[in-house]
C-alpha cells in the first residue's frame, strides 16, 4: 500500500506541466532517434545529455528516461520500413518485421510493434514498482564490502555471459577502470595519470567525455563506413481500421506478450545481457512454442511482437539495479547514472529514502513515457516514414557538430573536445576490431565507486582483505563472481585448450 | 584482419606500459599505515592485467588460422579519413576562429562537398545551426562557446541578451 501512496505522489510530479511536456519531448526524440539506422538509445543519450541543462536536473533524468523509452519503440520502424535495424535491440524485430512489410503488411507490423512495445512497457513498469522498494531495502545493508562486491559481479557477467571475446572484454573492463582512476586520487587527494602534468587531467575523464566520444563520433565513423548505398523505405499508411485489426490480432497473442516481458525484464537488470540478446530470446522461444514455427521469418506477426515486448521490458529492467542499487544494467543506464551523479543525484537505496519525489515522480514517469509513446508511435508514423528518407550525410554533420559543442559545453574546456576526437578514433577502431565497448563505459562510470568502496572496505577493517569473503552478503556475491569468471575457462580447457579456439573465436 | 588485430593488440600493451609507468607515481604496494593499496596501486595492477590480456591477444593471433577478411575497405577507409580530418581541423579552428566560424565551415564541408547536397538545404542548415546553438547555450544556458578572433563582432548581441 506504502508503494500505490508513493506512486501517486510520484504522479503529482511526473504530470506536472513541465514534466509531462519534457516527457512529449523525450518520447519524440527517442522515437526519431531509434528509428534512424545508426543511432540506438545509448548513441541518444549520450549526445542529448549536454543539451540537458537547460531544464532542472530532475526533469532532465525524465527527459533522458523517456529518450530511452522512445528509442526503444523507435527502433521497430526502421527494421520494419528499411530491413535495417534502427538499433542493435531491434535486430530480431528484422526477421518477421520485414517479411511482412514486404507483403504490404507493414502497416499491421508498426502497429503490431507499437502494441507489443506498449504491453512489454507496462508489464516491466509495474515489475519494477514492485520489485524497487524491497531491493532498496536489501541494498541499504550493503556497505563498502557489499558495493566493491556488486561492481566485481556486475563486471563478470561481461566475461561469464557476454558473447563478446573474453580477453577482449577484460581489456575494456581494465581500460574503463584505469582511466575512472585519472585524476585525484580520492583516498590521498594526490594527482595521478596525468600524463605529464597536463591540467586537463587533473580533473579527471569525465564518463560523457567517453560517451561522446565513443557513442557518437566512434558511431559515425562506424555508420559512414558500413552504409553504402541509400535504404529503399517502405511505404505504410495506416487507417483506423488497421488499428483495430492490429489490436485485435495482438489481443490473441498475451502468452507470448507477457512471456517477453517478463523474459526482457530479467534478462535486462544483468549488466552484460540487455535489451538485445532479451529480444533474440523472447524471439527463439515464440518460436520454438508457436505452433506454427516455419512461419516465423516469412511475416509472422508473433515474430514481430516477441522481441518487441521483451526489448522495451529490458530497458525498464536495466534501470531497477541502477536505481536501487547504483549498478547500471545496461550502457545507456550507466550514461544515466553518469548524469544523476553529476547532478547531485547519487543513485541506490539512500536516494529512495532522501529524494522519494524524485524517484517517485521518475518511476510514474515511466508509466506515462509509454502512454505517450504508444500513442506518438502511431500518430507520427506518416512523419517517420518521411524521415527515415533523409539522408544519411545529413544527420552525420549535424550530430558531430553536436556533439563538438556538448562536448565543450558541461566543462568549457577545448581539452575534452580533442579528448572526444580522440576516444571516437579509438573507439571505431576497437569496434572494428571486435572489442566489446559497452564494458569499457561501465567500468569508467563504476570505476570510483569501485575503488573507494575497496580502500573504504580495507581501511575500515585494519587491512584484512578476507573481509570482502566473511561478510555473508558480499561473500555471496564474490562467489557467483568466481564463478562466472571461471565459467569460460572451465568451458574453454574441456573444448581441448587451443586447438579448437581457431574456428570457434 | 590479423595484421590489425596484432597492431591493436600492441598498442594496448605499449598504452598499458605507459599507464603503469605513469602510476609508479604513487605508492602502488600495499600501504601498512592506512592498511590498503596505494594510490597508484589500482590503476598499475589494472593496466598489467591489461597488458597481459593483450599480450594473450597477441599470442592468439599467431595460431590463429588468419581470416580473409580486410580491416580496412580501401573506398571507405579514404571516407572515413576524409572525415576524421575534417573533425580535426574544425576542433583545431575553434580557439583560433572561434565556434560560429569553425562549425559553419564544417557543415558547408560536409554538406555541400562531402555530402553533395544542393545549395538550399547547405544554406539552410550551415545558417540556422550556429544561430540554435547561439541561442541555446549562450542565451538560455549561459555557456559561452570560444570565438577567437570573431569576439568583437559579438558585442552588440552581449548587449542585446544580457
Amino acid at each position: 500500500m506504502d508503494t500505490l501512496a508513493l506512486l501517486a505522489d510520484g504522479f503529482a510530479t511526473s504530470l506536472s506541466p513541465l514534466n509531462l511536456m519534457i516527457v512529449i519531448l523525450g518520447v519524440t526524440a527517442g522515437l526519431f532517434i531509434g528509428a534512424m539506422p545508426g543511432l540506438g538509445s545509448v548513441n541518444g543519450v549520450a549526445i542529448v545529455l549536454p543539451l540537458t541543462f537547460i531544464v532542472p536536473p530532475s526533469s532532465a533524468i525524465i527527459l533522458l528516461c523517456a529518450i530511452y523509452y522512445g528509442a526503444m519503440y523507435g527502433g521497430a520502424i526502421s527494421s520494419i520500413l528499411l530491413g535495417i535495424p534502427g538499433a542493435s535491440t531491434a535486430v530480431a524485430t528484422t526477421f518477421d518485421g520485414r517479411p511482412m512489410a514486404q507483403q504490404g503488411k507493414a502497416g499491421l507490423a508498426l502497429i503490431a510493434a507499437a502494441v507489443a512495445s506498449f504491453v512489454g512497457g507496462t508489464i516491466s513498469v509495474l515489475l519494477f514498482t514492485l520489485f524497487a522498494v524491497p531491493l532498496a531495502d536489501l541494498a541499504l545493508a550493503f556497505g563498502p564490502a557489499e558495493e566493491f562486491a556488486l561492481v566485481l559481479l556486475a563486471f563478470t557477467t561481461f566475461v561469464g555471459l557476454g558473447g563478446d571475446d573474453k580477453l577482449k572484454t577484460v581489456i575494456m573492463i581494465c581500460l574503463g577502470l584505469v582511466l575512472s582512476t585519472v585524476g585525484l586520487d580520492l583516498i590521498s587527494g594526490q594527482p595521478r595519470l596525468i600524463f605529464g602534468d597536463l591540467p586537463g587531467f587533473y580533473a579527471g575523464i569525465s564518463f560523457l567525455v567517453l560517451a561522446i566520444g565513443v557513442y557518437g563520433i566512434g558511431e559515425i565513423l562506424y555508420t559512414i563506413e558500413t552504409s553504402r548505398t541509400a535504404p529503399q523505405v517502405t511505404p505504410a499508411k495506416i487507417t483506423l481500421r488497421d488499428l483495430g485489426d492490429g489490436v485485435r490480432t495482438m489481443n490473441k497473442m498475451w502468452r507470448t506478450m507477457s512471456l517477453g516481458s517478463f523474459l526482457g525484464f530479467f534478462v535486462g537488470m544483468l549488466p552484460a545481457a540487455g535489451a538485445t540478446p532479451a529480444a533474440l530470446m523472447a524471439y527463439g522461444i515464440a518460436r520454438s512454442t508457436s505452433k506454427n514455427p516455419k512461419s516465423f521469418g516469412k511475416g509472422n506477426i508473433e515474430g514481430v511482437a516477441a522481441p518487441e515486448t521483451a526489448n522495451n521490458a529490458a530497458s525498464t529492467g536495466s534501470l531497477l539495479p541502477m536505481l536501487t542499487l547504483g549498478i547500471p544494467g545496461s550502457p545507456t543506464t550507466a550514461l544515466l547514472l553518469g548524469g544523476m551523479v553529476m547532478w547531485g543525484l547519487m543513485p541506490g537505496p539512500m536516494l529512495f529514502i532522501e529524494q522519494p519525489d524524485f524517484v517517485w515522480g521518475l518511476i510514474s514517469s515511466l508509466y506515462t513515457a509509454n502512454f505517450a509513446a504508444v500513442a506518438i508511435n502511431i500518430a507520427l508514423i506518416p512523419l517517420f516514414v518521411w524521415a527515415l528518407r533523409m539522408p544519411f550525410t545529413v544527420l552525420c554533420a549535424l550530430v558531430i557538430v553536436l556533439c563538438i559543442v556538448g562536448g565543450f559545453a558541461p566543462s568549457q574546456k577545448m581539452h575534452d573536445v580533442w579528448l572526444i576526437a580522440g576516444f571516437g578514433v579509438a573507439g571505431y577502431l576497437l569496434r572494428k576490431a571486435d572489442y566489446p565497448l559497452a564494458p569499457l563505459v561501465l567500468a569508467l562510470v563504476l570505476g570510483p565507486l569501485m575503488e573507494k568502496s575497496f580502500r573504504q572496505t580495507l581501511i575500515s577493517e585494519q587491512g584484512n582483505i578476507l573481509a570482502f569473503v566473511e561478510r555473508p552478503l558480499s561473500g555471496t556475491f564474490i562467489a557467483i563472481a568466481v564463478l562466472f569468471f571461471v565459467l569460460p575457462l572451465v568451458k574453454y580447457l574441456r573444448k581441448g585448450g587451443a586447438r579448437s579456439i581457431a574456428p570457434a573465436e | 584482419m590479423l595484421v590489425a588485430d596484432r597492431v591493436i593488440a600492441i598498442a594496448i600493451m605499449a598504452l598499458s606500459a605507459y599507464f603503469m609507468w605513469h602510476a609508479t607515481a604513487l605508492p602502488i604496494g600495499w600501504n601498512g599505515m592506512t592498511g590498503g593499496p596505494g594510490g597508484g596501486a589500482f590503476p598499475f595492477w589494472l593496466s598489467l592485467i591489461m597488458l597481459l590480456s593483450a599480450g594473450g591477444v597477441l599470442a592468439r593471433s599467431f595460431v590463429q588460422a588468419p581470416s580473409s577478411q580486410h580491416f580496412f575497405d580501401s573506398v571507405m577507409l579514404r571516407k572515413v579519413i576524409l572525415v576524421v580530418v575534417s573533425i580535426v581541423v574544425t576542433i583545431a579552428l575553434i580557439p583560433v576562429v572561434g565556434a560560429y566560424v569553425a562549425l559553419p565551415l564544417f557543415l558547408f564541408w560536409y554538406l555541400r562537398i562531402y555530402g553533395g547536397h544542393g545549395w538550399v538545404l547547405t544554406g539552410i542548415l550551415t545558417v540556422a545551426t550556429p544561430v540554435f546553438l547561439f541561442f541555446f547555450f549562450e542565451v538560455t544556458l549561459k555557456i559561452l562557446l570560444p570565438k577567437g578572433v570573431t569576439e568583437p563582432l559579438f558585442f552588440p548581441l552581449y548587449a542585446m541578451f544580457f
